[in-house]
């Protein structure tokens, strides 16, 4: 008797190790691109997620697994707005160290990726949201096939100066909440000239994701990319 | 017999899920139970004698070859509580899926495709032994202290315990994981001729009905 656990799922074929693969999807369709989420606490993640999920839902199946703190905040949110029904929502838990989860040990979000995907079939995409985290978090290449580093303007326009493997290595880098610059004083200029030089041709873009429009140029920056994952090599 | 593959398997960096793990130790604490080096110590002493004591005796039973799947019902029998169930399988899901990373095996295939949504962690632990080329012996030493040493890590984490304090409450149980270990060794050698009956079937209610308390918790670090 698992109270907690349905063991009804079916099991459409067992995982093993490497995952990483690109051909691991069932039935030889190739599996959905993983796209994990990261940022330093309130910089907008939950609010990328949900935009994202506004904006492509009609055009993809998507499904999300959040990473939150301490309670189910950002798993909540998501249902409460409705973005996604609430069987495309997953949250996973991570023992007050975020970064553990998605980088040295990514076995709970694994299994979660996994039951999703089990789940409901044919996905094209799936957000990992991290919990909000430090500068150096990043995605281990097992669990995420690209990753989106999300800051905001108000924690400070030398954020991007200041570096770190999310700012400098993040295949996506998002400097949220453009809106509030003037009432913060950010220089967005300068912003958007630190991080080209910590950069180089890595992309970058400067939008508010809750503003009408907002979240366009990062749904098709993910348009692209899955557009490349599907053509890719399995 | 490889025995530095023990490091490897016993290391907490070991990616196999433990990480979100507390054993226990997060409701001890938010109930005020464990609070101080003192109260972890004697929380961890009862855990290592109870729930460690039957991971060990699982785990060695595996190691030792007997059959995985009789070996799941057993921890069934051992486990009480439907969140430690849970928690077990999904960690044993967990481990599986590091240990044929780490060690590939038919034995650990099998046992994947016998339980596509996880068997028990204390069996996948002793089969991932085995495949590792580890003794019975030695998969007991690695349940043993695996069972405390996850809730001292969580310990140090909730509670801002002096990380040096916490580590000396692992070290000054070092001879009672020995002798846990050895007595779960021992009585996997039995399995075979008597069954699953032979192995330990120690209980701490205390911990079942925390980890049931603990599960229905919406604010918390910890997965378990
Ligand atoms: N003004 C403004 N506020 C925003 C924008 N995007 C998000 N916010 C607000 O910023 C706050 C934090 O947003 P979240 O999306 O929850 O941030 P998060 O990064 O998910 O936070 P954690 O998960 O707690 O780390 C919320 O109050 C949002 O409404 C934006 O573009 N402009
Ligand atoms: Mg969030």
């Amino acid at each position: 008797m698992h109270l907690h656990h349905s063991d009804t799922f079916p099991d459409s074929h067992v995982h093993g190790s490497g995952t990483s693969s690109a051909a691991e999807g069932s039935g030889g369709r190739r599996r959905a691109l993983r796209v994990g989420l990261g940022g330093p606490v309130g910089s907008g993640k939950t609010a990328t997620v949900a935009a994202l999920c506004r904006a492509l839902r009609e055009e993809l199946s998507i499904a999300v697994v959040t990473n939150d703190i301490y309670t189910r905040e950002d798993a909540e949110f998501l249902l409460r707005e409705a973005v996604l029904p609430a069987e495309r929502i997953t949250a996973v838990r991570t023992g007050a160290c975020p970064h553990t989860a998605i980088r040295d040990d990514i076995s709970a979000n694994l299994e979660a990726v996994e039951d999703l995907q089990d789940q409901l079939g044919t996905l094209d995409v799936i957000l990992i949201e991290s919990g909000g985290d430090n500068l150096t978090a990043t995605f281990s290449k097992g669990l995420a096939d690209a990753q989106i580093f999300v800051i905001d303007v108000a924690g400070g326009d030398d954020i991007p100066r200041k570096g770190g493997p999310g700012i400098t290595s993040s295949d996506l880098l998002v400097i949220n909440k453009t809106d509030l610059a003037p009432h913060v004083g950010a220089d967005l200029q300068a912003m958007a000239r630190d991080a080209e030089a910590q950069r180089g041709d890595l992309p970058t873009v400067l939008t508010a994701v809750k503003s009408p429009g907002g979240i366009s140029p990062v749904a098709d920056w993910i348009r692209e990319r899955l557009a490349a994952w599907t053509a890719g090599p399995a | 017999m490889n025995r530095a593959a023990l490091l490897v398997l016993a290391d907490g960096r070991f990616p196999a899920g433990g990480h979100a793990h507390s054993g226990g130790a997060e409701e001890a604490v938010t109930a005020g139970r464990v609070r101080d080096v003192a109260s972890l110590e004697a929380f961890c002493r009862g855990r290592l004698h109870t729930a460690g004591l039957v991971a060990a005796g699982l785990a060695a039973a595996a190691a030792a070859g007997y059959d995985p799947l009789l070996l799941e019902e057993a921890a069934d029998a051992r486990t009480a509580a439907p969140a430690l169930r849970y928690t077990s399988r999904r960690l044993g899901r967990q481990l599986l899926r590091a240990a044929r990373a780490a060690w590939p095996c038919a034995a650990l295939d099998a046992l994947a495709t016998a339980r596509p949504r996880g068997a028990h962690q204390p069996v996948v632990l002793g089969l991932a032994a085995r495949c590792a080329g580890l003794t019975p012996l030695d998969a007991a030493h690695a349940a043993t202290y695996e069972s405390i040493g996850g809730p001292v890590t969580a310990a140090v984490r909730l509670l801002r315990l002096d990380p040096f304090d916490a580590t000396a409450v692992l070290a000054r149980l070092a001879p009672d994981m020995d002798h846990v270990a050895a007595e779960a060794a021992d009585a996997a050698q039995r399995v075979q001729a008597d069954g699953p009956a032979a192995l330990p079937a120690a209980s701490a209610p205390l911990l079942d009905i925390t980890a049931e308390q603990h599960a229905v918790r919406g604010a918390r670090l910890f997965a378990s």
